[in-house]
């Protein structure tokens, strides 16, 4: 163990040093090839030019680099093996995807994926600006965020052993040691085996997510809410609206790009979920997701790349249409300045 | 704001009514694996968490001495000693002799068992069996009982997962992970960000286009060929496949595109007299980058920084197929995973193990909470 703390302090100081090494360096050459000093006039400044055409790309170099092999060529390449076969050698058209819709699991996990796309963003985004809202009225407000906030630390293993342990079933007669059970046999109710339930099972996983990243919408939300204007309050005030429409009407329609932003996060994120699903039901019981069948044939019976190749471009489609809304947003942005 | 809230005392405490119960909804759940993870592991099971500071009651078997350990008294055989022996003192509130019937006679009453034996278990679990013929068989008569145990706190679940379920080493391979994927790409993401925000080459705004659009990439697009790539640089140049190098390298890969955003857009906003002033005395970008600009970089730099080690932490799918899943690569995450099947009931190991793992984010998000806030805020409210 000595060992490996070692050597992870100097894979530490060789990774960093040598990034410094790398910049140091390579400004230095740029610098000695083409001189700006001590050179006539008119060579400095040709020089210079070069300097200028250069120095970004030392600059912006490793990282294209890094960012090619590790997500651009990936893209590229995830979109052939996906028409290729299982080992990657022989082209066999559209049958993965032709597959994937005949399969019973994909579309089991397509139907999951659209529940979870309908409840999570929504929820955490209701329940976030609810919060966000009370908080703001209460001088523990502040406190009370940063608990809601905490299971955003969390890791979705962490909070599948947390959950696991409150939806824990034991048999009838028994000391119900699960939360959820406890309470339902409290009140008189039958315990249940919440994460095998069929269908209801899924909610079960949603309210994981929802739990973890309501603090997130929280967050952003609550900030926005500090920018609208108090006059706009106020004038609402004076013309005697109440507090619901004043939520709905004055409050809402000002931070509408905000919710946008924080339901559109998260709908990414639900794409992607994995790790509950993996930890609380590994897809069983009709819980399957797409992200975790993907896994799942990354690696089965020797992995099918083919097909998880597939599951990952069906995954990229569905975030397509929010990657071209981020560009233009960014693009309509940088023209403002 | 205040303005608009409801003036009367009613509506002002539902309000903190309100908060208190999101509050207490998002709490409880992780207070119930703080809380057992402190708990005595038999105690577990006995009851729930919630009543672990209440004595908890469970029905229990034991077994009484063997013939071999009876005396006779008065023309009688008799057995006799304390039903825990050695071990912790329990409250005995009933016992029996059939598992069907475990209280059958309430502790201290005298049970008749038949053929003139009698048996008598007090609360404190000493007992006297009493027969008229010697007893003879070599194993003592089973009993049942219904003991109601003290609350008890204990250390000890840690020190099992730590020493011997192997948390102990997945910590350490948690950190080795984590530190350096987490330093590389802030200097790699720094310096393209001070390009893409301050100079000027041609291909700029491409460039940050894809750098956005690559923030949304699933990561599943990359695994597929990233695994190939990896095996094929593996066996062509006959070193493992699965190293720290290469989690490291995918890692700051991931992180990079969220780096080169959240830095760049807080790089733009410094303000231009201070890097003309510098160039005009002649400092380099090279000198105007480490001097001026890293410094006023700080608090965006810690931002991401937390952010990096948080997911990198947490992080389960590219660890499981990056890095081997034995001992001395194992990440806390997957090693928990790995618990979760093959210690499925045993809630002390599991509770235990899931503490051990968010104590580090949870205190690195406490101390630099500011930091992470800010970070949030300036990563998803500006571009999406």
């Amino acid at each position: 163990m000595a060992a490996q703390i070692f050597s992870a302090i100097f894979v530490i100081i060789i990774g960093v040093g040598g990034c410094v090494a790398y910049f140091w360096g390579a400004n230095k050459a740029l610098d000695t090839i083409f001189p700006a000093r001590g050179v006539s006039g008119k060579a400095a400044i040709n020089n210079l030019r070069r300097q200028g055409v250069i120095r970004p790309w030392l600059f912006v170099g490793p990282a294209m680099i890094i960012l090619t092999i590790y997500l651009i060529y990936p893209v590229v390449e995830t979109l052939r093996l996906s028409f290729l076969d299982r080992g990657g050698a022989h082209f066999v058209g559209l049958a993965n995807y032709q597959w994937a819709f005949g399969d019973r699991e994909f579309r089991n996990s397509i139907l999951n994926n659209i529940i979870w796309l309908a409840v999570v963003p929504a929820a955490c985004t209701f329940l976030g600006l609810i919060i966000a809202v009370l908080t703001d009225k209460i001088w523990w407000g502040t406190i009370a965020k940063s608990l809601i906030f905490l299971p955003l630390a969390i890791s979705f293993v962490g909070a599948s052993v947390i959950w696991k342990f409150i939806y824990e079933y034991r048999g009838d007669g028994q000391t119900q040691i699960g939360l959820l059970n406890a309470i339902i046999q409290y009140f008189g109710g039958q315990p249940q085996v919440w994460i095998s339930l069929p269908f209801w099972n899924n909610f079960f996983l949603m309210v994981i997510l929802i739990w973890i990243q309501t603090g997130f919408a929280m967050v952003i939300l609550s900030s926005a809410l500090r920018g609208i204007p108090e006059e706009t309050l106020e004038a609402a005030v004076i013309d005697g609206a109440n507090p619901f429409q004043i939520f709905w009407k004055i409050m809402v329609p000002q931070i509408w790009g905000t919710i946008a932003v924080v339901w559109t996060t998260i709908t990414i994120l639900v794409l992607k979920v994995f790790d509950i699903v993996l930890t609380m039901t590994n897809g069983q019981w009709n819980s399957q997701v797409l992200a975790n069948l993907m896994f799942d044939w990354m690696f089965r019976g020797g992995g099918d790349f083919g097909r998880g190749a597939t599951i990952a471009i069906i995954i990229m489609i569905a975030v397509i249409p929010i990657m071209v809304w981020n560009i233009r947003q960014a693009n309509k942005e940088t023209e403002g300045h | 704001m205040a303005a608009s809230t409801g003036k009367s005392f009613v509506s002002r405490f539902g309000v903190h009514i309100a908060v208190f119960i999101f509050v207490a909804i998002w709490t409880i759940p992780t207070l119930g694996i703080l809380v057992s993870s402190l708990r005595d592991k038999d105690q577990i099971i006995a009851s729930g968490w919630w009543n672990s500071f209440t004595s908890s009651s469970q029905t229990e078997a034991g077994r009484l001495p063997p013939a071999s350990a009876q005396v006779e008294k008065e023309g009688k055989f008799v057995l006799q000693g304390n039903i825990f022996g050695d071990g912790p003192a329990r409250n005995i509130s009933a016992f029996g002799v059939k598992s069907a019937a475990p209280t059958q006679y309430p502790a201290g009453t005298t049970a008749d068992l038949g053929d003139g034996v009698t048996l008598q278990l007090n609360a404190d679990g000493s007992f006297v069996m009493t027969s008229p013929k010697a007893f003879e068989s070599e194993r003592g008569q089973r009993v049942y009982y219904a003991s109601s145990a003290p609350p008890k706190f204990t250390t000890d679940n840690y020190d099992t997962v730590l020493f011997s379920e192997g948390i102990g080493r997945s910590f350490m391979n948690s950190l080795t992970v984590t530190i350096p994927a987490t330093v590389i790409p802030i200097l790699i993401a720094a310096f393209a960000a001070y390009a893409l925000a301050w100079m000027r080459f041609p291909g700029r705004a491409l460039l940050i286009a894809v750098i956005i659009g690559l923030l949304v990439v699933p990561l599943q697009m990359s695994l597929i060929p990233l695994l190939k790539l990896y095996n094929g640089v593996g066996s062509f140049f006959g070193v493992p496949s699965k190293t720290y190098l290469g989690i490291w390298l995918a890692h700051t890969g991931f992180g990079l595109p969220f780096a080169i955003y959240l830095l760049r857009s807080y790089i733009a906003g410094l303000p231009r007299e201070i890097m003309e002033s510098a160039r005009i005395d002649g400092a380099s970008d090279f000198e105007i980058f480490v001097k001026i600009v890293l410094p006023l970089s700080f608090p965006v730099l810690a931002s991401f920084a937390i952010f990096q080690f948080l997911w990198v932490w947490n992080d389960l799918l590219v660890a499981m197929v990056f890095l081997g899943t034995e001992g001395d690569q194992i990440v806390l995450t997957a090693k928990l995973n790995a618990l979760l099947g093959s210690r499925g009931g045993d809630w002390e190991i599991l509770t235990t193990s899931a503490f051990v793992t968010i104590i580090v984010p949870l205190i690195v998000f406490f101390s630099l909470q500011r930091y992470f806030v800010r970070g949030l805020l300036a990563g998803s409210v500006k571009g999406g």
